[in-house]
């Protein structure tokens, strides 16, 4: 049911952790849904100079995490609200359909990471979505 | 150890079968030979099934085309002929989905459907069930055993406190049916739904018990095969392979039960006591003997299931990402679960091909896949992280 990308992900996951001085904190999802997602993002210079996740997650959940690590860390903090949660999906070589609503949350954790970063440095947010 | 989901078909069951795809291909209803040789072998069958479950007589069981099927037929027939005695149905929140969705589409159709709580355990809130069960009640229809969770509900209890009101009694023994001594007749029982595959015979099968002097709506009409109650030609080779598995069944009943009870405790020591932070789902004793549902907190099933895939090791979860929908087994809510406990669950059904060596070695993956994926749950304690 998953792709070779998935399950690749999911048993070599990149960037798993915490960043104890993050720049910025993300959670989405519900342990009641049966995902939740954290991502910390360390900035310099305006980019995404570190990032780390912890899920707690069915196998879609986990390598679509790993994989916005992938395809978030090194860019600027506008290219890394650009990131969809399509992108990610299809990075990931497509996702079952059942899982592309409850378990493609990634993108939104690194979203809500990167605004919590404008909210503590008191900048103006590009609003993500 | 997905047995649950799908057993094979048993060699002695499939040696039967063959002579009825190759060469007595009759109809059961054709009065020449060939379709006379058909119809002794379904009859036969008929014969080891009603046996296999102490029915009066074979004419007690009407074959379906599976567990599904009995249950639709059980719970829709029983409920649209008795409509002028009453309207109202009681089933129990530990139901296969079949039953489940059979008595919420009644209650789109001008019937009452009441799901009665379990305990933690999974058993039928007794109390409740006297409290709902009124003159109005036609049907309660209750598993003989969870598939999910291996709790054995009281059925000669339920019995009798159902009997008191002149309702009638369901009861689903898919999963039970051919592992653990079933008798209608001294348990009380008005209804019993079987399946093939779940005691090793072919899939597509299954057969309705129905109490001598019971009459049903039917589901499907047609030519009137199987006493009217559900027409269509006889699936013959699957009928007599159907038989077989439960003459088989009921001859290997004990030793295969006592052996798959042990296997199951030793399975569900190992799984849990390396492990802190881990249960049993169900009854530890009052349990199907091929069930072992445990669960580990902090991570979610399906992820185990794919670490145990990689490993050579079939199981199942009790997680909705698994499944079709979101939400976790009603099952496991219904025992008091939370979401995320639900989520956390694994299961297990041994076979009769499953050894001690099996167990053993599943076993030993649990620590390690545990483990990593608590290190990547952000609901994982402080003091199990390293």
């Amino acid at each position: 049911m998953y792709s070779e990308k998935v399950m690749e992900h999911f048993k070599n996951p990149r960037n798993v952790g915490e960043i104890q001085d993050a720049d910025g904190v993300g959670t989405v999802g519900n342990p009641v849904c049966g995902d939740l997602m954290t991502i910390y993002i360390k900035v310099k210079d305006n980019r995404l100079v570190d990032i780390k996740f912890k899920t707690f997650g069915c196998g879609s959940a986990i390598a679509t995490s790993s994989m916005i690590t992938e395809l978030a860390k090194g860019k600027t903090l506008e290219e890394g609200l650009e990131i969809t949660r399509a992108n990610v999906a299809d990075e990931l070589g497509g996702l079952p359909p059942v899982k592309m609503h409850c378990s493609n949350l990634a993108a939104d954790a690194l979203h809500a990471a990167i605004e919590d970063y404008y909210k503590k440095h008191g900048k103006e947010g590009g609003k993500s979505k | 150890m997905d047995h649950s989901a799908g057993k094979p078909v048993e060699p002695r069951v499939i040696e039967a079968m063959l002579p009825y795809m190759k060469s007595s291909y009759g109809n059961a209803s054709s009065l020449h030979t060939l379709g006379q040789e058909a119809k002794r072998a379904v009859e036969q069958a008929r014969a080891q099934v009603a046996s296999l479950i102490n029915a009066e007589k074979k004419e007690s069981i009407i074959f379906t085309s599976g567990a599904t099927e009995s249950n639709n037929l059980a719970i829709k027939g029983i409920a649209n002929r008795n409509k002028d005695k009453g309207t109202r149905i009681l089933t129990s929140s530990v139901e296969h989905m079949s039953v489940v969705n059979t008595c919420k589409f009644l209650s789109t159709k001008g019937f009452e459907t009441v799901f009665l709580p379990v305990d933690k355990f999974g058993f039928l809130n007794l109390e409740s069930l006297k409290k709902e069960l009124t003159d109005k009640t036609v049907l309660v229809s209750v598993v003989y055993a969870s598939g999910e969770i291996g709790t054995i509900e009281p059925i000669r209890e339920i019995s009798r406190i159902v009997h008191g009101e002149k309702a009638y009694l369901h009861v689903d023994a898919t999963a039970a049916c051919g592992q653990i001594p079933l008798d209608v007749k001294s348990e009380g029982i008005d209804l019993l739904t079987i399946s093939s595959n779940d005691m090793c015979g072919p899939r597509g099968l299954g057969a309705l018990y129905l109490k001598e002097g019971l009459r049903l709506e039917p589901l499907l009409h047609g030519g009137g095969q199987e006493r009217g109650l559900r027409s269509g030609t006889e699936n013959v080779a699957a009928i007599v392979g159907f038989g077989k598995a439960a003459e088989i069944a009921e001859k290997e009943m004990q030793s295969e039960s006592q052996r798959l009870t042990r296997l199951r405790d030793r399975f569900i020591d190992s799984l849990l006591k390396p492990i802190p932070y881990s249960f049993l789902n169900g009854h530890p004793t009052i349990r199907l003997p091929d069930n072992v549902s445990v669960r580990y907190n902090f991570i979610e099933g399906e992820s185990m299931l794919l670490g145990l895939d990689m490993m050579g090791v079939y199981a199942s979860s009790g997680s909705a990402c698994t499944a079709k929908t979101l939400e976790p087994s009603h099952v496991l809510l219904a025992i008091g679960l939370k979401h995320e406990e639900a989520h956390g669950s694994l299961m297990f059904t041994l076979g009769r091909q499953n050894s001690e060596e099996d167990a053993d070695y599943a076993a030993s993956l649990m620590p390690a896949i545990v483990k990593r994926l608590r290190d990547m749950s952000p609901l994982t304690p402080k003091e199990l992280r390293t």
